[in-house]
């Protein structure tokens, strides 16, 4: 039997489904409907009942429900399995997964389980199966050709837009798993203690760098993201100087992300932070050099001193928006 | 009780400039000078911590590429490790990440069967591919346990480790059967350099280079032909459209055309 039909695979965490979720339904509808293949979703998880509820009123076929008590933790080989014994079952052609630190895990495993070419941090789904996806921290894009029967693609966050729940429900297929004798225990989850919004799914990132002149600087760059409803991000410059954790570094040795809206405060632009920025939908670059090469490449750049700029579009924002401040 | 640890290193261009050969429309890396990984220097440094806290215990690296990939486990040995093995032939060449953690799988098998292995460590990922993924599929083909992003080993024994995951939202604690793979990121250590008596080892040690015949493996499974991937075709991403500039008397005026861009474009 030829492989056909695309999968989404639903990782739950921490009880939840990530937004990512619903980005990989969006791109997997798409695809379905340009390849005339059904599109079918896979939630795994301890509690997936509620899930998979959510899920089929988001436009797939079909979903297919695995509960059970040792997918509350993510474990990666438990978890491999439970979806490889869906998409074998099944046949489906195409696996879409989330570009997060679960989804990678589980869809490098998928790979060799279903032995399938594997693509990750994938932004486009050409119609002949061909993906784009970054090589050398994102200086080239290359066309990947899959040459395996079944494809396992990880999503890049923010390329695909988040599919809403309709009146339309797909049918819910509750699907029995046997996890076999557990060479991973789960055993505790510390949850990040800030309730800050994180870089990698936020719309909005403002991020700051050495031109700050100190850890005082980022109570600015704090200030201005939570007036837009951003994440903050910062220049490696910045976080050696010990003004703010490395959680929060973008660029080729810290995170990647595409936010629609990347705002760059006193940061220069050298190559290696780019490499982590440069796919945003619209770049924002506030510095006093009109020359460097943020505010050559940025969609919009505005020559100041951020320690004037920054309140007053503080300013700006509140006022235009009344003080509440902007979901994210 | 020792342990024995392998730890996976590739050798890859420093820079990540890198031009697109307009003829064939690959990336053009030959005649680039090359290094250890960056983030592998985390996993080897890892390694040569894990040696420090368990005595006794040995650490090997392990890297499939080019000969002259040889270098990056001369480096890994300066920096601590005893033994490097150097994966090498022409039937590797143009190998995908399955392809690679196929050839990987069965050099540590066959390391296992000489010495008992309980742990192979991995970077975060590689700068040129730069996937994450080739420490987990090295587990799936030899169906042990694993766990990416780790940022701690909490504890180790023979038989597991307790190792600390970084997950975007928070801390996961796992406890992993050994043999496992683990894939680390930067947050786990401050790699070391090299240090004289680390260099002096490096010089002298004789790395054994297994083909694919000497790890059982076809021609067909490695390399291009054993890739499950190609890259059909790479560019430079798409120019971006010329930048507005934001200009004004005072920074109020200037902020006030900032934030009305930002609403008519619907970005807040
Ligand atoms: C292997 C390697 C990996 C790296 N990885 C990363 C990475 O992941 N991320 C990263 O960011 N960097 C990385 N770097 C470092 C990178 O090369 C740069 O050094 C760094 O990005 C510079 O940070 P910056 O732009 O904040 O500082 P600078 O380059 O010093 O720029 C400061 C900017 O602030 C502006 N400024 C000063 N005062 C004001 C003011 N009052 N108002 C407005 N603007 C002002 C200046 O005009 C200047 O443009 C890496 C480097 C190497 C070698
Ligand atoms: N050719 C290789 N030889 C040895 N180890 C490798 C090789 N390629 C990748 N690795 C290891 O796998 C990790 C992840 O690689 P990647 O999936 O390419 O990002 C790297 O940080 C290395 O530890």
């Amino acid at each position: 039997m030829a492989n056909s039909g695309i999968l989404v695979v639903a990782v739950s965490q921490r009880g939840a489904l990530p937004p990512a979720t619903y980005e990989l339904v969006s791109a997997g509808r798409k695809l379905a409907d340009a390849l005339k293949q059904p599109l079918a979703a896979v939630v795994l998880s301890d509690k997936a009942s509620a899930l998979a509820a959510d899920l089929a009123s988001r436009g797939v076929d079909k979903v297919y429900s695995v509960e059970h008590a040792s997918l509350a933790g993510f474990a990666e080989d438990t978890f491999a399995k439970a979806a490889a014994d869906v998409a074998r079952k099944e046949g489906f052609a195409k696996i879409l997964l989330a570009s997060n630190v679960a989804g990678r895990a589980l869809a490098a495993r998928l790979a060799v389980l279903l032995k399938a070419g594997l693509a990750t941090d994938v932004s486009e789904i050409a119609d002949d199966g061909k993906v784009s996806r970054p090589y050398y921290a994102g200086n080239l894009v290359a066309s990947v050709e899959i040459k395996t029967p079944v494809a396992v693609l990880t999503l890049a966050p923010m390329s695909f837009p988040r599919a809403e729940p309709g009146a339309a429900k797909a049918e819910i297929v509750p699907v029995a798993f046997d996890p076999g004798a557990a060479k991973t225990t789960f055993s505790t989850y510390q949850p990040e203690t800030s309730n800050e919004i994180d870089m990698g799914s936020a719309e909005r990132v403002v991020s700051g760098g050495r031109g700050l002149g100190g850890a005082e600087g980022f109570k600015k760059i704090f200030e201005l993201a939570h007036a837009l409803g951003a994440a903050v991000g910062a220049s490696r410059a910045a976080v050696d100087s010990g003004w703010i954790p490395y959680k929060h570094q973008v660029g080729l040795t810290g995170r990647s992300v595409r936010p629609k809206l990347y705002v760059a405060v006193g940061i220069s632009g050298q190559i290696q932070h780019l490499a982590g920025m440069s796919s945003s939908g619209t770049i924002v670059a506030i510095n006093t050099d009109k020359d460097c090469p943020l505010m050559q490449m940025a969609n919009v750049s505005v020559q100041g001193d951020l320690n004037e700029l920054l309140p007053a579009i503080v300013e700006e924002v509140k006022r235009r928006r009344g003080a509440a401040p902007i979901a994210a | 009780m020792a342990l024995h640890i392998v730890v996976c290193v590739k050798s890859t261009p420093t820079s990540v400039n890198v031009p697109v050969d307009p003829a064939t429309g690959q990336p053009k890396t030959a005649g680039l000078p090359t290094a250890i990984n960056p983030y592998d220097e985390y996993a080897v440094e890892e390694a040569v911590r894990l040696k420090e806290r368990v005595p006794g215990s040995s650490a090997t690296v392990l890297t499939v590429g080019a000969d002259s990939a040889a270098d990056v486990l001369r480096e890994a040995i300066a920096r601590g490790c005893d033994a490097g093995v150097l994966v090498s032939g022409p039937e590797f060449e143009g190998g995908d990440s399955f392809a690679t953690s196929l050839a990987l799988s069965a050099a540590i098998k066959k390391l296992h069967a000489e010495k008992p292995v309980h742990l192979v460590l991995f970077g975060k990922n590689t700068n040129d591919v730069g996937a994450g993924v080739v420490g987990v599929q090295t587990a799936a083909w030899l169906d042990w346990p694993s766990a990416t992003a780790v940022k701690k080993i909490e504890a180790i024994d023979p038989s597991s480790a307790t190792v600390q995951r970084a997950m975007e939202d928070g801390t996961d604690v796992l406890k992993l059967a050994l043999p496992a793979c683990v894939a680390t990121v930067k947050e786990i250590n401050e790699p070391r350099l090299p240090s004289l008596k680390g260099k002096m080892a490096s010089k002298k040690a004789v790395l054994p280079k297994w083909t694919a015949a000497d790890l059982g493996l076809q021609p067909a499974q490695v390399g291009a032909a054993g890739a499950a991937t190609a890259i059909a075709k790479a560019a430079l991403p798409p120019s971006r459209p010329a930048g507005v500039k934001v200009e004004g008397a005072t920074s109020a005026e200037k902020a006030k055309k900032l934030v009305d861009i930002l609403f008519e474009r619907k970005l807040i």
